[in-house]
């Protein structure tokens, strides 16, 4: 426990240095930075892009779905649109798109970071006199900050998108209606506050992810206990933050 | 350069290492010599590779003092660390190379950290390591393409990527054939004959002990059995040794030695068959 707790404010406190070092330090980049960053915008944003977007537009179609039994009974299925657009920019957006990144690239990073310190990896970068923090982690926290709000907005506007064609095509609700319902109802801080969240959720599962990692010990066996750990504690983490970020919209509305 | 200077020696006074609460190692002294090779025998488990990364300044140490040249390992400022880690080259025991990188991004992985030189100057020195230890043509090659041989010889060329004056090598020859093991202590040697540097080699494998070691640490069950140079040990008349060196096994077997057990455990397998 203790040594967790050590090597989780180690963790914190490089990662700080890193920022500081990034915003207000001189020098250039080193070369085989740069090269790491853009590895990992492309693989957590790029490749996560197909199932993200299935999965927005299913969400969009059960949300419109579900609104749809409950609002024709009062005769205002025209409010599906509202439903459905707040459901998934301010929850539905960034919980699910957050889900996936957890499982793509949460385990991936646990399982690198595991694997390179038990294959001795990581003591040889800190021989070289390299930060492993900067080396490793860095990018990664980056392109998570950058990526998981980007990936979210796209979910917001395919989830959105997917429910309007299918509220038009199957519950018989004019497409046009639909989408000014939308635009009039959804607030612009209802989509930045859900993307502040998703941003918020990709720190933590980053936090999380390569902090179990650097906890490996000894054996291939930990790599896998290590994930599973990492992926378990990031979904624990995320709903509770979620919680967090609710209430604290509830109290500032 | 301040590093091309002199090759230091390694004091270790009284060294105890291991894990939080419990002890790995205790009361080892001994003085690696400046310019030598040292190498550390032991057996597999026996923690030699603990040793060596206290060695290196990686693990808190739990007793004693470690002293390459003159800084205290343990007792140094933070810019005395960056300054000797500039001067140490570690070969890990798998190599340790950094997969997502090639063999030449990885050799020159320290030369961009601690150089402002620039990249053409980098390629240069990295094929020259490369180079050093016949691996020039696999430059463009990533570590998992490589034979497990190839990455050792690999992990040298980066150890070697900033002209250390102190070279740390974690089981060089384990789990290699026997010809490439002896390419490797050749390797070994020609390093000791080209540059001035101390070198510690941690191995259980006697065949390179007999020939590349010029100093000699022994360890067993936690602690320093025999320490001195290569003929001392050959003179040295400690049963243990002496049964260590021809390689005995260290208990009796219960099958072999027991007749009536012997037999019964083939007949058995006899009947079994039938
Ligand atoms: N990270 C660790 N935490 C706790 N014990 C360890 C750790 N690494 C190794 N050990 C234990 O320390 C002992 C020595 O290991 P090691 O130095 O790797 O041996 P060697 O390199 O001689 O084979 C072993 O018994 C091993 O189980
Ligand atoms: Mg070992």
């Amino acid at each position: 426990m203790g040594e967790e707790l050590r090597v989780f404010i180690w963790l914190v406190n490089s990662l700080s240095r890193c920022a500081g070092r990034r915003f207000f330090g001189k020098g250039r980049t080193k070369p085989y930075l740069r090269d790491v960053s853009w590895n990992h915008l492309s693989w957590i944003g790029a490749d996560s892009l197909p199932i993200v977007s299935v999965i927005a537009a299913c969400t969009g179609i059960i949300l419109a779905l579900q609104a749809a039994i409950q609002l024709e009974k009062v005769g205002a299925l025209s409010y599906v649109a509202n439903l459905v657009g707040f459901s998934i920019v301010t929850e539905l957006g960034p919980l699910l798109t957050c889900l996936i990144i957890t499982g793509r690239a949460g385990a991936a990073f646990t399982a690198e970071i595991a694997t390179m310190k038990i294959s001795e990896e990581i003591d040889a970068l800190e021989v070289m006199g390299m930060d492993a923090v900067r080396f490793l982690v860095w990018p990664k926290f980056m392109a998570m900050l950058i990526m998981a709000p980007l990936l979210t907005l796209w979910s917001d506007f395919v989830g959105i998108l997917s429910g309007g064609i299918f509220s038009n095509a199957v519950l018989g609700l004019s497409g046009k209606v639909y989408f000014e319902q939308t635009a009039t109802f959804l607030k612009f801080t209802d989509v930045v506050s859900g993307l502040v969240k998703s941003a918020g959720f990709g720190a933590a599962i980053t936090l999380i992810c390569c902090w179990q990692g650097f906890l490996a010990r000894d054996g291939a066996a930990d790599v896998g206990q290590r994930t599973t750990k990492a992926v378990v504690q990031s979904i624990f983490i995320m709903i509770l933050l979620d919680l967090f970020f609710t209430a604290l919209n509830y109290i500032f509305r | 350069m301040a590093s091309r200077l002199q090759a230091p020696e390694i004091k270790l006074d009284n060294v105890s290492v291991g894990y939080g609460e419990r002890l790995v190692l205790q009361n080892i002294t001994a003085t690696l010599p400046a310019g030598g090779i040292s190498v550390i025998l032991g057996g597999s488990g026996c923690g030699k590779s603990t040793l060596l990364r206290n060695i290196l300044g990686l693990a808190p140490l739990i007793g004693g003092a470690i002293t390459l040249g003159d800084v205290n390992l343990y007792a140094r400022s933070e810019e005395e660390m960056v300054a000797l880690r500039m001067r140490l080259g570690v070969l890990f025991q798998d190599g340790a190379l950094l997969g997502s990188l090639t063999l030449g991004e990885n050799v020159a992985l320290p030369l961009h950290e601690h150089t402002e030189l620039d990249e053409a100057l980098i390629y240069e020195v990295v094929n020259m390591k490369l180079r050093l230890v016949g691996l020039e043509q696999f430059i463009d090659y990533y570590p998992r393409q490589l034979s497990g041989g190839m990455r050792k010889r690999a992990g040298l060329a980066r150890a070697m990527a900033l002209d250390p004056a102190i070279l740390l090598c974690d089981e060089p020859t384990s789990g290699l054939d026997p010809i490439t093991s002896a390419d490797m202590d050749q390797l070994i040697l020609e390093l000791k004959a080209t540059f001035a540097m101390t070198i510690v080699v941690v191995t259980h494998d006697l065949e390179s002990l007999f020939t590349i070691a010029d100093f000699v640490v022994v360890l067993e069950k936690g602690r320093m059995l025999f320490t001195g140079t290569l003929d001392e040990l050959r003179r040295c008349e400690d049963p243990y040794i002496v049964n260590f060196l021809d390689r005995q096994p260290s208990r009796k077997s219960a099958i072999l030695n027991d007749d009536c057990l012997f037999a019964k455990l083939r007949s058995r397998q006899g009947a079994g068959r039938g």
